[in-house]
């Protein structure tokens, strides 16, 4: 018995071939029997139809350089084309002599989403600052002092319309959101029933049935002689329409506080403003900002709309471009060059929520 | 040292006033916002009619009886310049239905196998999942929109030259032409047996559950019932003489003739938005698998289910639940989104009532008949699915 106790040492033994390693992961991820076999092949050969042709178009035969459209025409994509028109599809109409503004709007917007993704940052600080950002990029738009011409709404264009339309419409839509989720959990009948019908009516017709009511609408709902900008117009429908959106998900939130916070905040003899301001809001907003950012993602994509009432956003200035009689028929180039800036800032987003949720989620996580 | 202890005689606090009941300030405080409300609705109401009778625009919906004067490219039901501008509506509400409802089939269908994908074992599947999936979920579906309609009308070359993408299917500036089986009455009784057996499979199923009960023999209803569903057809086509003559579209001077054709701008909505919706589909279908804990499949597996039994017996159910809310509000916005046609020159509903609005000037009906409509549909939708979701809810105690 005394032998069977004893620690003889015994080889290591090499693991099972085909389990570890390269060999082994192709096995287990590519080749795992037959189906998996059959699809991987089918999904190869697919990639292999696909792939040469889009970089053949793309690259190889690309033309890079061309003096105009008909130089331009080839086998292959026209970059030269998104060259000539690179800053009107920025910048749309605004004087090419001060093109610095929008630049520095752009990145003064990129600034703030930067801080806005610091944890660190979250707080009075970054309401501040947004509010200064948001200033100052009103302020260079505008211009009008300090030897900056006065750049009329009707010149603001490209990617900076779009970015002000998106963040403002955000920002204001955000309080009406919360009095409109705060109504609808609310006890009096008459404030709910106001406020389920004004979520609901604005959910349940599209996006763009509201800018058409803006644009020809309101100068109707206004006394006689009033004038509303076109933008401002625009802007109205986007903070009513993310008002909507984002009151269901912050319902969302305030449904997730358990009762007895309410209840011990009633105990301490708190007021109904005093609860949902101390207790109630910051814990219920705090819970939906995941959800809250996927918001904002859903409407800097549906800023592309103001297109049909006529504003020169980012993705107007393209089809603008598009008309040049000199460079005629690039669709392809100008879409994928505007389909790359919007699919740049909504996966950065996109991801950066999904990171937000994860790391909620880390308590809960087995 | 309260009172009650000293022995004093209990005192009953004095009633608040009026102004410290919460029931009277609610009442209060409902009167205030019900009288602010209506004050600015009254404020855009007075405005809006002193505006009309400025401008001279009529009001009420009187044009709808008028002739309409335009013509609509696409339309299901017949529909000339001299119909009313009712008609008009019905014909843009039919484009609107029409587009819709082959969207969701179309973006349950990809959404779902997308979504299935992303949960592959197999490396590749679920990375190329991934990247469509991360691409057209992030880019807005109107540039999706231009961006098809561009290569379909566009860059696509003329009939001639046709991109021959599925043998007998043609791609062109013209649309997508596409064969259709020439009518034969045999058509008839393949869709009777394939009701028939539909209806045959529904009872063989019950029985077979009911002799599960008694004997505990299983039956294999999903076998029989294919047998029954695709075969009755089947059997009812050769019967009656297997007419296989389909109706090929083929060149003729210019354009095609034969087939059916999907006009560009039809073909292009359809397109983005069976892709945009199909992207946020599949991630709820994902969602919604990865929400039914493991341990379901292990108990499953401890029961001795195959895997298509523990995916249909005890996963899909419960994923279900998960996956129907969430589904519905996306067939909503596809519905919703569908508005979007006006912008690369589909007849949709809005497309025709803008038309509308410009030429009678009446915008206020014609954007109040929109959103009439779509508030009807997003309201009929939602209630037919809170049904469906109330059957397969959690029954809890």
């Amino acid at each position: 018995m005394a032998d069977i106790a004893q620690d003889i040492p015994v080889a290591a033994q090499a693991p099972p071939p085909r389990t570890t390693g390269m060999l082994g992961w192709l096995k287990a991820n590519l080749f795992d029997g037959v189906t998996s076999t059959i699809l991987t092949v089918a999904c190869a050969a697919l990639l292999a139809i696909a792939i040469p042709p889009v970089v053949r178009w793309a690259l190889l035969d690309a033309i890079w350089h061309a003096p105009n459209g008909q130089a331009c025409r080839g086998a292959g994509a026209c970059w030269a084309f998104i060259g000539e028109k690179f800053r009107f599809i920025l910048f749309g109409f605004f004087p090419v002599a001060e093109t610095w503004r929008p630049v520095v709007v752009v990145g003064i917007f990129l600034l703030m989403i930067a801080a806005a993704c610091n944890r660190r940052m979250w707080g009075r600080r970054l309401g501040i600052l947004w509010l200064v950002g948001l200033m100052v990029v009103f302020a260079l738009m505008r211009g009008g002092f300090a030897g900056m011409s006065r750049v009329e709404t009707a010149m603001w264009s490209g990617l900076p319309l779009t970015l002000i339309l998106a963040v403002v419409g955000m920002l204001l839509g955000f309080p009406l959101g919360v009095l409109l989720a705060l109504g609808r959990r609310s006890k009096l009948p008459a404030v709910r029933a106001i406020c389920v019908g004004y979520i609901e009516l604005i959910r349940g017709v599209p996006l763009i049935t509201l800018l058409f009511m803006a644009s020809l609408m309101l100068p109707l709902f206004l006394p006689a002689g009033v004038t509303v900008d076109k933008l401002v117009r625009a802007q109205v429908a986007f903070v009513m329409f993310a008002g909507a959106y984002l009151a269901e998900v912050v319902r969302g939130g305030l449904q997730a506080i358990p009762k007895g916070q309410t209840e011990a905040a009633d105990a301490l003899g708190l007021s109904y403003v005093q609860r949902t301001w101390l207790i109630v809001l910051p814990q219920a907003l705090s819970l939906v900002i995941p959800p809250l950012v996927n918001t904002f993602i859903g409407i800097f994509k549906d800023t592309a709309l103001v297109i049909i009432i006529s504003l020169f956003d980012l993705l107007t200035t393209a089809q603008t471009a598009l008309a040049d009689v000199n460079w005629q028929g690039f669709y392809v180039e100008a879409y994928v060059f505007v389909g790359v800036i919007y699919w740049s800032f909504c996966f950065f987003m996109s991801r950066y929520s999904q990171l937000l949720e994860r790391e909620f989620n880390r308590g809960k996580r087995r | 040292m309260t009172a009650a202890e000293q022995g004093a005689p209990a005192i009953m606090p004095p009633r608040p006033p009026p102004w410290r009941n919460p029931a009277v300030r609610g009442v209060i405080y409902q009167i205030v916002f019900v009288l602010a409300v209506l004050a600015v609705v009254a404020f855009f109401v007075n405005n809006t009619l002193v505006n009309l009778n400025r401008r001279n625009i009529a009001t009420g919906f009187g044009f709808l009886s008028r002739e309409a004067g335009f013509d609509i490219g696409e339309k299901l039901i017949p529909y000339t310049p001299a119909d009313t501008y009712a008609r008009a509506f019905l014909v843009g509400l039919t484009n609107t239905l029409h587009v819709a409802i082959l969207g969701i089939v179309f973006a349950t269908v990809l959404g779902t196998l997308m979504g299935l994908a992303r949960l592959s074992s197999n490396w590749l599947v679920r990375k190329l999942a991934q990247v469509y999936v991360e691409t057209f979920r992030n880019i807005p579906l109107l540039l999706q929109l231009f961006f098809w309609w561009g290569l379909l009308n566009k860059m696509a070359p003329g009939p001639r030259q046709a991109w021959q993408i599925l043998p007998g299917v043609f791609v062109s500036n013209r649309g997508v032409a596409y064969p259709v089986p020439v009518g034969s009455p045999a058509y008839k009784w393949v869709v009777l047996a394939f009701v028939a057996g539909i209806a045959l499979t529904v009872v063989a199923r019950r029985w077979g559950i009911r002799r599960q009960a008694a004997t505990g023999q299983p039956f294999r209803a999903e076998w029989v019932g294919l047998g029954l569903i695709v075969g009755l057809p089947v059997i009812a086509f050769f019967l009656a003489g297997a007419p296989l003559a389909l109706d090929v579209p083929a060149l003729q001077g210019f354009n095609f003739s034969g087939g059916s054709t999907m006009s560009p701008e039809f073909a292009a909505l359809l397109i983005g938005l069976v892709v945009y919706t199909g992207t946020f589909i599949a991630e709820i279908v994902r969602a919604g698998i990865l929400a039914v804990s493991w341990g379901q499949s292990e108990a499953a597996m401890a029961l001795g289910l195959r895997s298509g039994q523990r995916m249909r017996l005890v996963v899909l159910p419960q994923a279900l639940r998960v996956i129907i809310p969430p589904m519905t509000s996306q067939y909503l916005n596809l519905t919703k989104n569908s508005s979007l046609a006006v912008a690369i020159g589909f007849p949709d509903l809005v497309s025709v009532a803008n038309t509308t609005l410009n030429q009678t000037g009446q915008a206020l009906e014609g954007i109040a008949m929109i959103m009439a409509v779509y508030l009807f549909i997003s309201l009929s939708i939602a209630l037919a699915m809170n049904l469906y979701n109330r059957a397969v809810a959690l029954v809890e105690r």
